[in-house]
Formats: C-alpha cells, sequence, structure tokens
C-alpha cells in the first residue's frame, strides 16, 4: 500500500506541492508515510496542503479530522453553503489555490453554478456575512455585538440563527488562516488547477534551487552561529527572573504590537484580479498596523479576560459542541507539537521559542498576556522572522519567497512549517475569540 | 464555635447591592462577616456590610499609575488574622496585603516566583503565616508569609493550576484542580509528590471546594457543566453526587450549615447563581436572578450562616442575596406530567393532593387509575427526608386507555398512510386513488375532499371543453354540449333538487354506516360545512362519475350504497361543470341569478363559490385561498396527515400559498407520527417529495452505513474500500481489478462483482463469472 503511495503522490510533477520547499525534501522528511496514504485513500490523492502537512502528522490527523468535520459532517449550514463562505474568506486573500479547491467542491456539493458568478449572485442571507467577514480577515478587534445583533437580531430579513453564524464564522476563520498557511508555505496549485492566468501570481518569482546552490560556505557558518546564538538566548529567557516595572511590559507590548515590519510593497496590486473581486467587496480593507500608543489605539484584548480555554470553548461549546471539541484539541496539539530540536540540534526545549511565535501572533492580533514578557520576543524572533510571521498572518498575499529563505536559514524546512501550523492556529484562535466575544456580549 | 454561632445570629440585613466601577474578578469576606473585598483587573476595594448596604471602607488600588500586580485573578481574606489579605495577580505575582500599615500602599509582601498567571491563593485555614498559590505554569506554591521566597514547590507536572483549596479538616493535605481534568491532593509535607490524583472532569476542573463538616468531601466544578461531589475517605476516590447544570461551572462554595447543599455559579452565558440539593440534583434548590453579567465571585458571609450569599460579578456590581429571596424553582416546577401513548393511551401523573382529594389524603402509596385498567406499575418511592428541605411531592399516575377498536384507533392513519398515492401518476389519478382509498376507510369527509381537489385543479388547467371531456372521460359529454346555457340551468335548478334529495338519503346511510362520523360532526363548525350540500353534491357528483367509469370498465366497480343508478341523473354531474369551463358564457348573469335561487338553503361559503363558477376565467388560483383553509382546518383537527398528503400531491398548485414554516411544520408531524407507527417507507416517500428545504435535508444527513472487510471480516471504520486491519481492498472490480468507489455490482451466487459497467460488459461476452471461479453468474 505503501509503495502505491509513494507512486501516487505528485512527486512526478515538475512543480510540487510548494514553490519554497523542494520536494524531494518533503519526501525525505515525510515521517508521515502512513498519515498520507490515508489521506490518499479518502480523497484519492495526497493534496498540496496535505502533503505539507504530511510533515508533522499528529497535526495533520487533527487537522484533517477539525476540516472534515467543518465541511462535511453535520452542521447548521448545507454544504455548498459551507464551500461557498470558504470561496468568500479565502477570496479575501486572494488565494487562488482555496478558490479554485472549493469552487469544484461547491458544485459538486450541488452548489448553484450561478453563485460562482459573484457574490451578487448569492442569496442576500450569504451577502450579509460580507462586513463580518472582511473584520475576520484584517481587523478582527473591531468585531462587537452590533456586527452579530446585526445578523442575528430576529425581524431582520433572512437572519442568521445563532447555530449557524458560529459555523460560519468557523468556516471564514478556518479559511483566513488555512489562506494564510498556502502564502506562507508557498502552496502550489493542483495540477488540475491549471489554466486559470491568474495562478501564475503565486508561482515564485525566485528560483529556490537557484538559492540553495548559491549557499556557499561562509554563509553556512554565519547561519549555524545564528542558531546557536538563538540558543543562548533561549536558556537566558528561561532561566531569567528579572523584574519589570509594569511601564515597561506595557511599552514593551506596545513597541511589539506597532513595529512596523512591512518592506515597503514594491508593486501596488492595485486591481484585484476578477476571479478574487468578484467575491469581495471593499478590497482596501485590510489589516492595518496598530498605530503607536496615544493614537487612539483601539483598546487590547487581554487574554485574562477571555480566553479560549475558559471562555472561548464554554461558548463554542453550547452553540456548536463537537466543532468546541476538535477545536480545543487541535489548539492543544499545535501547541504541544515539539521533537525538541532546532536545525542541527537535538534535545532542545523549544517551549519558550514556540511560546514567543505564539504570543507575537497573538500580539500583532491585540491580545496581551498579563503573564508574558513581550522582551522575549524580541530576544527570540529576528527580524527576518517577524517580518516573514507578520506579513503571512496579516498580508498572506504579499508574502515573497525571499522572506520565506531569508529567516532561519539553517533551519529544515519542515521546522518552517512548523512556525506556519504556530501561525495558522494563533491567528485563526485570536480570530474566533474576538468573534466569539462580540457573541457572548450579545448574548448577555 | 459557640461564640461564633452566636455572631451569626446577630447578622441581619436584606438584599442589597451596590455598583463597583469595575468588573470584580473575585470577593473574600473576613471572619466576622463585617467587611467584603473585592478584587478585579481594576478594582480592588473593601466594602462595609451594614444593615441595607454596602460602604466603601477602603481603596487599595493607590498609586498614579497602579502596576499590574494589582490587577487580582483572586482574592482572599485570612479567616484568623482580620488585617492579612492576598491576592493573585494576572502577571504572576502573589500579593500579601496589611491593612493595618500606617500608610496608604498596604502592599506587605510581594513573591513574583510564579511565571504565569495566578489563578488561587489560599491562606491555611489555622495557620496564621501558611499562604498557597496556584498558577497558570503548573506550579503550585507554600509560602511562609515571614519569609521572603516561597517554602516549598508542588509540580502538578506540567499542567496549569485552576483552584487550591486546604483541607479545613485534615492539618496537612491540600487539594488542587488541574486544566486537564485530574484532581491532586497533596501533602504539605511532601512536595515531591501528590498523595492521590484521579480524573474528575473532561477537561478543566475550574473550582473545588472541601466540606466544611465532612471531612473527605470534595465538591469540584469543570468546564463540562458538571459539579461533582467526591469522597476521599475511602481507599479508592468515590464519586458520590453529581450534578448537571446548564453552563461551565466557574465557582463552587459548599453552603454553611447545610450538609447537603451547594452554591455556584457559570463562567459563560449563565448568570444566575444556583444553590444545589446534591441528592436532588436536577432541579435548583434556590436561584438568586439578580446579575446581568457572569457572576465570577459568590462567598457566603458567614461560615456558620446559611442564609446570606455575597457576590460579585462582571457587571460591576457587589450583591448581598437573602435566602428567604431567593426564588425557588421547584416552586415553579410542574410536577404534572402528561403523555399521549402512540395508540391514543393517555398517562397523566399530577400531584396527588390534586388528584386525590376528595379521596383518603394520608395514604402516600396509592396511585389512582381512574378511567383506566390498574395495570401499571407502581414506580418509585422516595422515603421523605426530615432533613431534606424539598418541598415532598407524590404525585399519581393515572392511565386512561382508549377502548380496542374505539374510535380513537388509528389504524385508519396506518392504512390511509399505506394506500395514498402520493406521486407517480398524473394529478387527476392520484386525487381519484386516494378519494377512493378514503372513501374505502369509511372516510366520507376525506374522500369528498380529495375529489373536490381533482375538480379544483385538474381542469381549469385547460379551460377549453374538449380538453374536459377527455378528463372526465364520460360518455355522455356529447348531450352535454348539446344543452344550452339555459337549458341546462333550468334542468340543473329542477333536478338538482330532486337529485338533492336522493343524495340526503343516500348520505343518512353513509352516515349510519359511518362510527365517527357522529363525533366528526359534532365537533365542528366546518365540518358541517363540508358535509353540506353543495359538497355533497359534488361528492355524488364525482361518484356518479365513477360509476360512469364502472358502467365502462365493468371490472372496475364502486361499492355504492343506496343510490341506484339513473340515467337522467347522469347529465347532472357533469353539468356544472362545463358552465364553470366555459370561457365566456353568455348567460353570465341570468346563471347567477340561477345559481342564487338555487343556493338559498346551502351554506354562505357555497354561496360564495357557486357564484364564481360562473366566473368567465377561473384560475386554479381562485381556490388557493379555500383549499389553504382547508389544509389549516385538517391539521388543526390533528389530522395532519390529510395535510401533507394534499400538500404533497397539488404541489406547486398550492405550495406558494402556505408559509413555509407551516408546511415544515406539518412535514415534521406527519413525519414524526409515521416513524412512530414503524412506517418507514411512507416516511421517507414523504420526505423524499417534500419541497420543504429543511425536511429534505432529513435524508441527507447522518447516514451512516457499516460495512465489513471482505477479507477480514471485521468492521471497516473510515473507508469504504480499504482495510485498515489487513490493508487489503474490499472491493475490488473482478474484471479491471481496480478498486470500486462507486456503484458495487456483485453475483449473489459466488459473491464476486465489479464496477456495473465493466460487469456489464463481461457479460455480454461470457456468462462465467470474470473472475474465474468458473460459476455461472445471473444478474438480473
Amino acid at each position: 500500500m505503501k509503495e502505491e503511495a509513494g507512486v501516487d503522490q505528485p512527486q512526478t510533477l515538475p512543480s510540487g506541492p510548494s514553490a519554497f520547499i523542494p520536494i524531494e525534501e518533503i519526501l525525505d522528511e515525510g515521517a508521515a508515510q502512513e498519515v498520507m496514504s490515508e489521506a490518499l485513500l479518502s480523497e484519492g490523492r495526497v493534496d498540496h496542503i496535505n502533503t505539507m502537512m504530511g510533515l508533522h502528522p499528529t497535526y495533520q490527523t487533527c487537522f484533517q479530522r477539525t476540516h472534515n468535520a467543518l465541511l462535511q459532517l453535520d452542521g447548521p449550514l448545507p454544504l455548498s453553503w459551507r464551500h461557498f463562505i470558504i470561496i468568500l474568506a479565502s477570496a479575501r486573500h486572494q488565494c487562488s489555490y482555496l478558490v479554485q479547491h472549493h469552487s469544484s467542491a461547491f458544485l459538486l456539493a450541488g452548489g448553484d453554478e450561478s453563485w460562482l458568478r459573484g457574490l451578487h449572485c448569492a442569496p442576500p442571507k450569504i451577502q450579509r456575512l460580507q462586513t463580518l467577514n472582511k473584520l475576520l480577515a484584517h481587523r478582527p478587534w473591531i468585531i462587537t455585538q452590533e456586527h452579530i445583533q446585526e445578523l442575528v437580531c430576529p425581524g431582520a430579513e433572512a437572519r442568521w440563527s445563532l447555530a449557524e453564524l458560529i459555523q460560519a464564522i468557523v468556516l471564514m476563520s478556518h479559511a483566513h488562516s488555512l489562506a494564510s498557511f498556502v502564502w506562507g508555505c508557498g502552496v502550489l496549485p493542483e495540477p488540475e488547477q491549471s489554466g486559470d492566468e491568474s495562478l501564475q501570481m503565486c508561482s515564485p518569482t525566485e528560483s529556490c534551487c537557484a538559492r540553495d546552490k548559491a549557499r556557499n560556505q561562509q554563509e553556512w557558518s554565519e547561519a549555524v552561529n545564528e542558531v546557536k546564538l538563538l540558543m543562548e538566548k533561549m536558556m537566558i529567557v528561561q532561566q531569567q527572573g528579572e523584574e519589570f516595572t509594569q511601564e515597561e511590559m506595557v511599552t514593551r507590548f506596545e513597541r511589539e504590537r506597532t513595529e512596523s515590519l512591512l518592506e515597503p510593497a514594491d508593486v501596488q496590486r492595485s486591481v484585484l484580479p476578477d476571479c478574487f473581486s468578484r467575491f469581495v467587496v471593499d478590497a482596501d480593507f485590510t489589516y492595518q498596523d496598530f498605530s503607536p500608543r496615544g493614537v487612539q489605539a483601539p483598546p487590547t484584548m487581554r487574554a485574562q479576560d477571555y480566553s479560549w480555554e475558559d471562555h472561548g470553548f464554554s461558548l463554542m461549546n453550547r452553540l456548536y459542541g463537537e466543532m468546541a471539541q476538535l477545536l480545543d484539541e487541535k489548539f492543544q496539539v499545535v501547541c504541544a507539537l515539539t521533537y525538541n530540536t532546532m536545525a542541527m540540534h537535538s534535545h532542545v526545549d523549544t517551549s519558550t521559542l514556540r511560546k514567543a511565535i505564539w504570543n507575537y501572533i497573538h500580539c500583532i492580533y491585540g491580545i496581551r498576556y498579563d503573564d508574558y514578557n513581550y522582551g522575549e520576543v524580541n530576544q527570540l524572533l529576528e527580524r527576518s522572522l517577524k517580518v516573514y510571521v507578520k506579513t503571512v498572518a496579516c498580508h498572506p498575499e504579499k508574502t515573497t519567497p525571499r522572506m520565506y529563505f531569508s529567516f532561519w536559514r539553517q533551519f529544515r524546512h519542515s521546522e518552517k512549517v512548523h512556525v506556519n501550523l504556530l501561525l495558522m492556529e494563533a491567528r485563526l484562535q485570536a480570530a474566533l475569540l474576538y468573534a466569539l466575544r462580540a457573541i457572548t456580549r450579545y448574548m448577555t | 464555635m459557640e461564640k461564633m454561632t452566636r455572631v451569626s445570629s446577630t447578622i441581619s440585613g436584606c438584599t442589597m447591592f451596590c455598583h463597583l466601577d469595575a468588573p470584580a474578578n473575585a470577593i473574600s469576606v473576613c471572619r466576622d462577616a463585617t467587611q467584603v473585598v473585592v478584587a478585579g483587573r481594576n478594582i480592588f476595594k473593601i466594602y462595609g456590610l451594614e444593615e441595607d448596604a454596602f460602604v466603601e471602607r477602603l481603596n487599595l488600588r493607590v498609586g498614579r499609575k497602579p502596576s499590574l500586580n494589582f490587577s487580582c485573578a483572586d482574592v482572599m481574606w485570612h479567616q484568623m488574622e482580620e488585617n492579612l489579605l492576598a491576592t493573585a495577580a494576572t502577571n504572576g505575582a502573589v500579593v500579601t496585603w496589611n491593612l493595618a500599615r500606617p500608610c496608604r500602599n498596604k502592599q506587605e509582601q510581594l513573591f513574583t516566583e510564579h511565571k504565569r498567571t495566578v489563578n488561587k491563593v489560599c491562606f491555611h485555614p489555622t495557620e496564621v503565616n501558611m499562604l498557597l498559590s496556584g498558577s497558570q505554569d503548573g506550579f503550585m506554591k507554600c509560602f511562609d508569609l515571614r519569609k521572603k521566597e516561597s517554602v516549598s514547590t508542588f509540580s502538578g507536572q506540567s499542567e496549569s493550576v485552576r483552584d487550591v483549596q486546604f483541607s479545613i479538616k485534615d492539618y496537612f493535605t491540600f487539594a488542587a484542580s488541574f486544566e486537564n481534568g485530574n484532581v491532586q491532593l497533596w501533602d504539605i509535607r511532601r512536595p515531591d509528590r501528590y498523595e492521590r490524583m484521579f480524573t474528575a472532569h473532561t477537561g478543566p476542573v475550574f473550582c473545588c471546594d472541601w466540606h466544611p463538616d465532612d471531612r473527605g468531601w470534595l465538591a469540584t466544578g469543570g468546564r463540562d457543566k458538571m459539579v461533582k461531589v467526591w469522597d476521599m475517605s475511602t481507599n479508592r476516590v468515590k464519586e458520590i453526587y453529581c450534578v448537571q447544570t446548564i453552563a461551565s461551572v466557574a465557582r463552587v462554595k459548599w453552603r454553611p450549615e447545610r450538609r447537603y447543599h451547594l452554591a455556584t455559579c457559570s463562567m459563560m452565558v449563565d448568570h444566575n447563581i444556583y444553590v444545589w440539593d446534591v441528592r436532588r440534583p436536577f432541579i435548583p434548590f434556590a436561584t438568586f436572578e439578580e446579575h446581568r453579567d457572569v457572576t465570577t465571585g459568590i462567598v457566603w458571609r458567614h461560615q456558620h450562616d446559611p442564609y446570606f450569599l455575597l457576590s460579585g460579578s462582571k457587571d460591576s456590581t457587589l450583591y448581598q442575596h437573602m435566602f428567604k429571596d431567593a426564588s425557588r424553582p421547584v416552586d415553579r416546577a410542574n410536577p404534572e406530567g402528561l403523555c399521549f401513548g402512540l395508540l391514543g393511551d393517555l398517562a397523566f401523573a399530577a400531584k396527588e393532593s390534586l388528584m386525590s382529594a376528595p379521596q383518603s389524603v394520608g395514604d402516600v402509596g396509592r396511585k389512582t387509575y381512574p378511567g383506566g385498567d390498574r395495570r401499571y406499575p407502581i414506580f418509585f418511592f422516595k422515603k421523605p427526608d426530615v432533613t431534606e428541605q424539598f418541598a415532598q411531592v407524590s404525585s399519581a399516575l393515572s392511565v386512561f386507555e382508549s377502548e380496542a377498536g374505539s374510535g380513537v384507533g388509528m389504524d385508519w392513519f396506518i392504512n390511509t398512510a399505506q394506500s395514498y398515492l402520493l406521486s407517480g401518476k398524473p394529478f387527476v389519478e392520484l386525487c381519484e386513488h386516494n378519494a377512493q382509498v378514503a372513501k374505502r376507510l369509511n372516510r366520507p369527509q376525506e374522500s369528498t375532499t380529495w375529489t373536490m381537489l381533482r375538480i379544483m385543479f385538474s381542469e381549469p388547467a385547460n379551460p377549453s371543453l374538449s380538453s374536459n371531456h377527455n378528463l372526465n372521460k364520460s360518455g355522455n359529454l356529447p348531450l352535454v354540449n348539446s344543452f344550452s346555457m339555459k337549458e341546462m340551468s333550468a334542468a340543473l335548478n329542477e333536478r338538482n333538487k330532486e337529485n338533492r334529495q336522493d343524495n340526503l338519503h343516500s348520505l343518512e346511510t353513509n352516515l349510519n354506516n359511518n362510527d365517527e362520523n357522529e363525533e366528526t360532526e359534532g365537533s365542528e363548525g366546518q365540518a358541517e360545512y363540508l358535509f353540506g350540500d353543495a359538497e355533497l353534491d359534488d361528492d355524488d357528483l364525482y361518484s356518479m362519475e365513477h360509476e360512469n367509469q364502472a358502467a365502462e370498465e365493468p371490472e372496475y366497480l364502486l361499492p355504492q350504497e343506496a343510490f341506484p343508478l339513473r340515467h337522467e341523473i347522469m347529465d347532472h354531474p357533469s353539468a356544472p361543470e362545463p358552465v364553470q369551463e366555459k370561457p365566456e358564457s353568455p348567460h353570465v348573469s341570468g346563471s347567477e341569478a340561477e345559481s342564487t335561487c338555487l343556493t338559498p338553503m346551502e351554506s354562505f361559503s357555497l354561496i360564495s363559490v357557486s357564484q364564481l363558477l360562473f366566473s368567465p376565467h377561473l384560475p386554479p388560483k381562485f381556490f388557493c385561498p379555500i383549499v389553504k383553509e382547508m389544509l389549516c382546518y385538517y391539521a388543526e383537527q390533528g389530522d395532519v396527515q390529510m395535510a401533507v398528503s394534499v400538500l404533497i400531491v397539488l404541489g406547486d398548485r398550492i405550495r406558494k400559498e402556505i408559509d413555509e414554516l407551516t408546511q415544515e411544520h406539518w412535514y415534521m408531524s406527519y413525519i414524526d407520527l409515521l416513524q412512530r407507527f414503524e412506517l418507514w417507507n411512507v416516511s421517507n416517500e414523504v420526505i423524499k417529495l417534500s419541497t420543504c428545504g429543511p425536511i429534505m435535508c432529513l435524508n441527507q444527513a447522518s447516514t451512516t452505513l457499516h460495512i465489513n472487510c471482505s477479507n477480514c471480516k471485521r468492521p471497516m471504520s473510515n473507508r469504504g474500500w480499504i482495510c485498515d486491519r489487513c490493508h487489503q481492498c474490499a472491493s475490488v472490480c473482478a474484471v479491471c481489478h481496480h478498486v470500486v468507489k462507486g456503484l458495487f455490482v456483485w453475483c449473489q451466487g459466488c459473491s464476486h462483482g465489479g464496477h456495473l459497467e465493466h460487469m456489464m460488459e463481461w457479460l455480454k461476452q461470457s456468462r462465467h463469472c470474470p473472475a474465474g471461479c468458473g460459476h455461472l453468474c445471473e444478474y438480473t
């Protein structure tokens, strides 16, 4: 069976699953043969997302279960609607991979072909999700109970029930974060998805192979030193018990939050290709850096006041029980995922590093942990990593291969995929927390 | 103890509240129950408890820019030392406060040993200087307040600690609850290892509380919405009580002086505080419903006074609840129960006091079965327990059985369900068929309705007379055609009367045959309308048409009682139809006049009908309001079967007239009934034919096919075509040797098979099995 799995994997294709990662590497590192054959058997093939996630089989199983439950199992929304919502959500991040994939899934599920002509052809009920979709994708902290009320309020035309809404919210945030993963890992379109001119956009502009060859000896040793340095920092962070004033802590949080990391976009992608624009309203609405302190910054969300474990789960459990369990499990798996390795070193406790990445993403989404010293983020995450993380989390469509290659140069690709998993889940949780908080407020 | 009890008796007060400046996270009272401390992210204040109001005594949140050390997740007032408080800060600090300090800043000591948020602090109940903390980082630390650092650290193995509580009776023991659902018991002297551990909940255990009197009892509350009471005194930890609440349990506190009572509040969604009697887990003993947002802290005001409960909430209020003001859900609960059996039996349970009032009251065990038989056993009897404060409710159960074979019997329902045709034939034939089914089952009203529907909806679609003939299949249409309008109307008028008498006669015989009829007729005004003359006319009109058919097709005989065939009358039935159909009647006015003279003895509704019978264009739409009314009537009567059947048969003709929700409701009721009678096929057909989205979905969800692997015979868990255990493809096509993922067709003789099209091709050429087993396969 395994040989068969190997044969059927798209390794023979010239492009492979990712623009960033050579296919040989994925297959070499793929301890995931078991999981892959699983996916192969259920879907008839392993799609590129699964191939990439297959580098982390524990997570992949968990992800796949949630994904299937979300799109296939019983739920308040009809199957075709679910795919359509995914299309809407991924179009916001210009993720043609997901748009195409779910367009065909939408038709398979018996969806009305005319909807694919654009959002205006879909029923008004779906159109009304647009605002929430926009906010969830780019600035979830703006979501208030009024947004929820607008959709749920009885008497309104085409009203959403809370159960439907919660599923739609999970679907949207799931798609947004999945789009981050697709862009972040440079996932290439499936072979059968070719033919659309817009697809060319996501193929790499630089060849990764060229980069590999150019990596000369000197660079390599530099990189090795970077790893050593990082590990030392982690040790220090783990041991230090220094005390800071409140003032200092807030400053540090704000510094991380407002730090402007985006490279000036060289090409202004002003016009959205038609395949996205028909699903997107108000395309100019994107993630906005929190302005420096004082200039009317939206209030931060304190993790202690509204956390997934306590509040988010409880609410979700009430409205959409199975999903709450699955998401909870997924968050736990991704937070615990570690192989105790770093680049060429093994037996390393990477918890501080993982924590720093997770909290950094929550930080740029305005969620603050009272008990976390944001100085650690600054110490552990090098600038190129921050640039990558922030881009993938907030403007995934602007990810470039250069960003991917410039951070953690000596780390394995699977470790970079691991970063992407953390990123994706942290982003999902952040968006969900804001949405659930709004629902909580609506209900009280 | 004596002294304290006396103190408690001096406590007095009323239900009262005060506004706080910010949401509270936790509250705690001092030992003498005169002051309460409220702590939250932005508040840290002490309030005095006066007779009828809270009075702010002290604001501990001082300084221009209060540090995060003031952002409290938990607070506790020392129960021995009245000036000592401890708080747990969200940034991981444990702070102690001494109210006796002369300056404004009362902060005494600061321990910053925890890396993450501290969820809980707890003073030792008897030891003055011992403080315990539990944190998100998975550690519990024990502090000696005379030292600058913790004296011992207990590791919960990296799982976050949600609550720590010193045992009240055992000096050295404390309990800790964890995010992964475990509860651990520790000995304060042994920091290396817990004494015992058990899994209490699925998901985090948010809180735990030792029973104030019972040494081994620990109550825990978790995210899984349960409150459990554990007995620790035995070798194996035993769950002795379990209360299921409606939301995650955030806090649990035993009620003083009441052995089985505890108070809970929830983490999310539900704002009320409940006091439970753990022996009565289904309904709260008392409820406090004052808060408008989730309650975050509850505490009994005095440790020996069960009547005062204090609570703080996210809605920024602090309440003192008086027990006497609590609402008692039990009082509002309905101890009555009523249930219909499938076949019309009715079981009814009610308070015995109500049921047996005229009979002897003191007899607790007696049951009454007025009107029914006494086959049903008595269920449970709970011994009244004097310590229980629950109102003792003893209920009497009555079962009313319907008489076997009485009118309430549901045979007709089953028969009808099975014999009705809902699709597969032209509309007219469906109606005819259903009318006959109803007739056969002695349900003339339904039969009439079907016939009426046929008339209303079949012909108007084709206004020309000739098409009408075809539909009528009546042999004497040329005759009708030869009638002039006037002639016809006159004849109609005259003969109708004659006819009606006959009809009435036949009706009476019908009625006599009908068991239910009296009931039906008497029950509703509208029923009378339906049995009214006009309807009857139509009914017989059409039954006569059937006779026509019968005449043409001799083997098709309709049982027709007390109504001899007469040829002259046979023209009549079809007479009104041409009139009705005639696109432009030259005699409209005259006909109307005649029709009015025809109708004086008929009901009002008929007048309107008959008037409109003559209107030039009669769109089927015209009948929709009437049909809608009729459907609603049937549904109201409880005959949802009729409503749904008509709905399906009429399909688009009526669907838009009735709002979706009503339709869905009818469908659901009918499907439910069908399923209770185990008429799965019919119910499935109904689901299939329904046009309501939500109903059609019923068949598309939750369908699971369980299959076993053909090789190892074990169930195949996730895929249809590959076995997890033996890693064999279970269904391989015998022709192309590929896995079959769609239709798999196989020979029942040798059980070989494959893709449908491959098998068909193969069998064109050969009769033998493609697998080569030598079997001569047969496919039909």
